[in-house]
């Protein structure tokens, strides 16, 4: 393992463990975002069964974006942005170890709530097992992407609005396949499909989006 | 040019070629709809292309034309999408279906929207110039993911929609105005994208010698 990946990625979770209210906001608002749905649609459960893999997906998506803006405004606006970008540390490390502590602070809790969320909206237990699944694959894809996005918009005047407009139409693949796949075994066909998508999805987005992450701080700075 | 061939190609589709059997007089926008939509979608991988030429050897020019292109993509995207949607009402009976293809317009549609709220937003040239280089290259990469997906999606959740692809054998006189209209929206974004990017030159270049001088001969 890489020391500086290490040392990058452990940076970031103590940073989050010092300020815990700050780390759980993406998930307070998850929950906030997913249960206005009933209120406004209605409580019929018949209803709310068939649209909650949408709902429980886009208000993830929304989630993770939400956390983007202090992936690496934080860093940048202390500096130590700078002083990984000339450590002669290779970025692209450094970048997928942001990426990862930016899954497990903000994607890994929403994985754990989310069989709450399908209780919530009276889903089947075959169902939530595969929209938590789902979720296993497609979060760190949103991180992933979401890097991209939050490094292009660095220090930007309305940079928070900018990333959801730079990221969302990325995310679409993910969404489709992870909402689909709920939907694929509430017809009785196997989610396989989904999952190899999402899976092949998550393969090059490892490959592709540190990459891009790393030439646009560099763009940025 | 572009004001030429668009009249020779609107006279031909307005008036000479014939009614359609089936979708009665309604159709006639397809001459203005099909070569909105080539044209966005070609503009897109153009402009994807100026931005890997800009990148890979530095060239301002080539940004330039990048960052020109994306304004007349996105305005014959809106037309592709405007136009099909008064088609689709007397045809379809509806303003809009999530339909694979129309749904990967509008994507391609907030693709354009991003890039160029991007650009705006950055004050340094030589810094948006780059970043928005960056964007739309990584767009390009997922304009054919995103398509597919789209695709996968709507045949996985309503089998059997109207097909847009299974078109039936035209006429000539349509064929002919549909060439003539594809050349007119060519003929524009040329002179539209050529202008802008002059217009981007003399901007940029505003305190050079060279630009004083032309400012003085006017």
């Amino acid at each position: 393992m890489n020391s500086g990946f290490v040392a990058v990625a452990r940076r970031d979770l103590r940073l989050a463990r010092r300020r815990p209210v700050e780390a759980l906001l993406p998930v307070v608002f998850f929950l906030v975002a997913c249960s206005l749905f009933p209120l406004g649609v209605g409580p019929e459960s018949e209803v709310l069964r068939q649209i909650a893999p949408g709902i429980v997906w886009v208000c993830a998506l929304l989630s993770a974006m939400l956390s983007l803006g202090s992936l690496y405004g934080s860093d940048y606006a202390d500096g130590s942005l700078e002083q990984m970008l000339v450590s002669g540390q290779p970025m692209v490390v450094l970048v997928l170890a942001k990426a990862l502590a930016h899954w497990l602070m903000t994607g890994v809790p929403l994985i754990l709530v989310a069989p709450l969320l399908g209780l919530l909206f009276d889903m089947r237990a075959d169902s939530i097992a595969t929209l938590t699944l789902g979720l296993l694959l497609g979060t760190p894809l949103l991180s992933l992407i979401g890097g991209v996005g939050a490094a292009l918009t660095l220090g930007l005047r309305n940079g928070a609005v900018l990333i959801l407009l730079l990221v969302l139409p990325l995310c679409i693949p993910v969404l489709i396949f992870g909402a689909g796949a709920v939907a694929a075994v509430d017809s009785g066909i196997s989610s396989a499909g989904h999952f190899y998508l999402l899976g092949a999805l998550l393969l090059l987005t490892l490959a592709g989006a540190p990459v891009a992450t790393a030439a646009a701080l560099r763009i940025s700075i | 040019m572009a004001a030429v061939l668009s009249v020779v190609g609107l006279y031909i589709g307005f008036f000479v070629a014939p009614t359609d059997a089936t979708q009665g007089e309604a159709y006639r926008i397809i001459y203005v709809h099909v070569p909105a939509a080539w044209m966005s979608m070609l503009l897109y991988l153009v402009m994807a292309f100026w931005a890997a030429i800009g990148w890979a050897f530095n060239a301002r020019l080539a940004f330039m034309v990048a960052r020109a292109l994306a304004p007349t993509g996105a305005a014959f995207t809106f037309l592709a999408l405007w136009t099909g949607a008064f088609w689709g009402k007397p045809t379809w009976g509806t303003w809009w279906v999530w339909d694979a293809r129309l749904t990967s317009e509008l994507i391609l549609l907030f693709l354009y929207l991003g890039y160029m709220a991007l650009l705006e937003s950055i004050d340094d040239t030589r810094r948006a110039d780059q970043a928005g280089a960056l964007l739309a290259i990584v767009g390009a990469v997922n304009v054919p993911i995103i398509y597919f997906s789209v695709r996968w999606w709507n045949t996985l959740h309503q089998g059997a929609t109207i097909s847009m692809t299974a078109a039936p054998k035209m006429a000539d006189t349509m064929l002919t105005s549909l060439l003539f209209m594809t050349f007119a929206f060519w003929a524009y974004a040329f002179a539209v994208v050529f202008k802008r990017t002059c217009a981007l030159i003399l901007e940029r270049e505003h305190d050079t010698d060279w630009v004083r001088a032309l400012k003085g001969k006017s």
